[in-house]
């Protein structure tokens, strides 16, 4: 279903679609709603929240969460375990070589190739993207189900620790899904919104956000509505699934049974049993584990305390950092607040008790606060709220100098929207064109960090060596995500940049994978293309019409009609199914839009600083 | 009043131009303009109003990143008057005072044995730092360029300590 179209005039506006908040977890999902600052889980007609990040690919359409999960424990059924995924956030925006290195760890098959990588699953070749589109389409039928209405639109939540290329790969999954992403939030940050809405919580907080696969933590001044991240850091592979395996190697070694051995099926049948042994073991002292020879081993907590020992040590030490970066003491906190399931693990929750020196917060289920958080934000950027939220990039942003040498350009824990800029030159007359690559990481030199792009600058006007001057922008937005720009400076000529992800997907895979997941397939993807081309259509008409009204006085003598022709127009090709007509009738109501817009603009900033001080405003900026 | 591009960060955030800042009343203009500013106001606006939040956004927060930092600001201000200092290259204090300062300081932190020792050199660096800065907005408002210029080079210093004295605190505490 499309968007009503408002006729002028016509008030009160009906309440804005919902927009959703997906928690999209390694082991679990979740998706909640927001009304008036407050949250709801949408849960299953058995009241559970918890969809299990599990897809199966048999023979028909794709079955996620707990029925994917059956063939795995029964090892049987119309599935077959090789048909099974589990854990693909741990691949988001990962390339084979990536896995490579993870190898033994993951039970699956990795294709080899470029690019983002791709698994063989149910004799089909799907990347982590399609995966996860499939379990976010699990997602948002369970909230159409429960709200009764067609969904569309969610903030989706993303480890503050994700790279570039995992934000990207996550929002496309989300545009495969049929859900245009408000804005990624980082997990530990919309953990801290559920916390400062839902419990009025202010002053210095530490989430501590230990999940499946990931672990993040930030330090967030709450003040008045304003959420600002102070420092983040993390580990985008360090989570209960590491517990998991610890426990599922100790026991096989144990039996002497080499992990090698295994099959597919029995590789994840061990590691199902070790997570259940984990669970029992946060409240009992004592578990079973049943072993794929048809034996059982038994296991306590204290020999399970010692194998995840260094892996709880190594999420400590970080937050220690953390601590450091934003220059705190940790008496200086307010609380601390436990997220993701792994924090249900007694030793986990004493470490953190002990470095933090206070009991951690988990009065909000620390499995749904995520996506409460996400939900709350989702009402925020669709009906409006005072909430701010300031996010900061996680990791360093540069470029590669020489000698593999990794030149920071925008540093972590940089407020976003962030930009900055670097001068290149050319090294031999004549040069044209410049690679640059561009990396995300902490380290010092190329090889340990992220590599994340690379560009090449044509077009540079012929000049002697070192003369010309480019200036290359690196801009992160709001999500987090890097938008790279070139100009030529000494001549103004702006430097094309073709990008080239190293772990994304080319332009145009999107397009067609959305053909390709559609059950008829050319029909339906033009029109859900079409469809978001007027939903952006509407979106552009009813801002402008809200503007008119607003500001008419701001209107320069014709601009009004000049506008009011545009929106006509692109109302009439709106009601017909030409997209690439839609698509640029939008465009030219935002050209014929521009002045008017910056003008409200500037309006707004003069608005905010009169209402601190006039005087001094107009001193400075000169009236 | 759209602040000139490239904008002067004081006048984005009306403010005088001087080096002494009230970080409280900074923090205030920086939230309000964000409020009015951030993307997240825009979600629902046209490419146009979202691409223009987006520019404004970024713009405020390098203001906020710069003015809110004793050096960063002591920086710009400089940089306003045209005097370049601590460039990325050849900023080793070269001023004989800053270099003895640094020479004492250094034999200090290798022979603080303890936390609590460090601590108290910490606390003596934490103190000069606040001196200097005081110096700093003197010497701007008296627009000597070349004494601040000098005292912004020594603040430099002050902060590259404080980040040694906090690595030596982790040694004597790893020791213990």
């Amino acid at each position: 279903m499309l968007l009503d179209i408002h006729e002028p005039g016509q008030e009160p506006a009906p309440a804005p679609a919902p927009a959703v908040g997906i928690d999209l977890g390694t082991t679990n999902s979740v998706v909640a709603t927001a009304h008036g600052g407050v949250s709801e889980v949408l849960r299953d007609a058995d009241g559970g929240a918890l969809v299990p990040s599990v897809v199966a690919y048999g023979a028909g359409a794709p079955v996620v969460g707990a029925a994917a999960l059956d063939p795995v424990e029964r090892g049987g059924g119309d599935l077959r375990a090789g048909d099974v995924v589990s854990s693909i956030k741990r691949l988001m925006g990962r390339g084979a070589d990536d896995i490579a290195a993870l190898a033994g760890s993951l039970p699956y098959r990795v294709l080899p190739g470029d690019g983002m990588a791709r698994l063989e699953v149910g004799g089909r070749a799907l990347t982590p993207v399609e995966i996860s589109a499939d379990i976010l389409r699990a997602l948002r039928a369970r909230a159409e189900t429960a709200l009764g209405e067609e969904v569309t639109k969610a903030v989706v939540t993303v480890p503050a620790y994700f790279d570039d290329a995992a934000r990207t790969a996550t929002r496309d999954a989300a545009r495969l899904a049929g859900l245009e992403t408000l804005r990624l939030v980082s997990e530990p940050t919309a953990a801290a919104l559920a916390y400062g809405l839902d419990k009025a919580a202010e002053g210095l907080y530490a989430v501590f956000d230990l999940g499946g696969g990931t672990f993040d933590v930030s330090i967030l001044r709450l003040e008045k509505g304003v959420f600002q991240v102070l420092a983040t850091g993390g580990d985008a592979a360090l989570g209960g699934d590491d517990f998991d395996r610890a426990l599922a190697a100790h026991l096989l070694a144990a039996r002497g049974v080499a992990e090698g051995a295994l099959d597919e099926a029995e590789v994840k049948s061990v590691l199902l049993s070790a997570r259940r042994a984990k669970e029992s073991l946060t409240v009992g002292e004592r578990a079973t584990v049943a072993l794929p020879d048809g034996g059982a081993a038994e296991i306590d907590r204290t020999t399970f305390e010692g194998l995840i020992e260094p892996l709880v040590e190594r999420a400590i030490g970080i937050c220690a950092s953390v601590l450091e970066d934003a220059d705190l003491a940790r008496e200086s906190l307010e609380g601390v607040v436990l997220v993701g399931g792994a924090t249900r693990v007694p030793l986990v929750a004493a470490r953190v008790a002990a470095l933090f020196g206070r009991a951690p917060l988990a009065d909000i289920d620390p499995d749904e606060v995520v996506a409460r958080g996400a939900a709350l934000q989702a009402e925020a950027l669709t009906a409006g709220s005072d909430t701010l939220l300031l996010d900061v990039t996680p990791l360093s942003l540069g470029i590669e100098t020489m000698g593999g040498l990794f030149e920071r350009i925008v540093p972590r824990n940089t407020p976003i929207p962030a930009a900055r800029a670097q001068d290149f030159t050319t090294y031999s007359d004549g040069q044209t064109g410049m690679s640059i690559h561009v990396l995300q990481g902490e380290r010092e030199t190329v090889d340990r960090n992220r590599s994340l792009a690379r560009f090449e600058l044509t077009g540079i006007p012929p000049m002697v060596a070192g003369a010309a001057r480019i200036r290359v922008t690196f801009a992160v937005d709001a999500d987090g995500l890097l938008i790279v720009g070139a100009r030529e400076e000494t001549t103004g000529t702006e430097s094309a940049v073709e990008v080239k992800p190293s772990y994304g997907l080319a332009d145009g895979e999107i397009e067609r994978m959305l053909y390709d997941s559609m059950e008829h397939a050319r029909d339906d993807a033009t029109r859900r293309l079409l469809a978001e081309s007027r939903v952006e259509a509407e979106r552009m008409i009813a801002a402008t019409r809200a503007a008119l009204v607003a500001d008419a006085s701001l209107l320069a003598a014709g601009e009004g009609r000049l506008i009011e022709a545009a929106i006509g127009e692109l109302e009439r090709a709106v009601a017909g199914d030409d997209r690439e007509l839609i698509d640029g009738l939008t465009v030219a109501l935002d050209d014929v839009a521009r002045p008017f817009a910056q003008k409200r603009m500037d309006r707004s900033i003069a608005a905010a600083l009169e209402g601190r001080d006039i005087a001094a405003v107009d001193a400075e900026v000169g009236g | 009043m759209q602040p000139p591009d490239p904008a002067d960060h004081f006048a984005r955030l009306g403010l005088a131009r001087a080096f002494a800042v009230d970080p409280a009343d900074l923090e205030r203009r920086y939230f309000a303009l964000q409020r009015r500013l951030h993307p997240d106001r825009f979600a629902r606006r046209s490419a146009t109003e979202r691409a223009l939040s987006m520019r404004q956004s970024t713009a405020l927060n390098e203001a906020y990143g710069v003015l809110g930092d004793p050096l960063r600001r002591a920086e710009y201000l400089l940089s306003l008057l045209g005097v370049t200092v601590n460039a990325e290259t050849g900023n080793r204090a070269t001023d004989p005072e800053v270099l003895a300062e640094a020479m004492e300081d250094r034999e200090a932190a290798m022979e603080a044995g303890n936390a609590a020792a460090v601590d108290r050199l910490a606390a003596g660096a934490k103190a000069r730092r606040a001196a200097c800065e005081d110096e700093l907005a003197r010497c701007f408002a008296a627009e000597d360029a070349d004494a601040a210029a000098r005292l912004a080079t020594r603040l430099k210093y002050l902060e590259t300590l404080a980040g040694e004295l906090r690595a030596r605190r982790r040694i004597v505490a790893e020791a213990v």
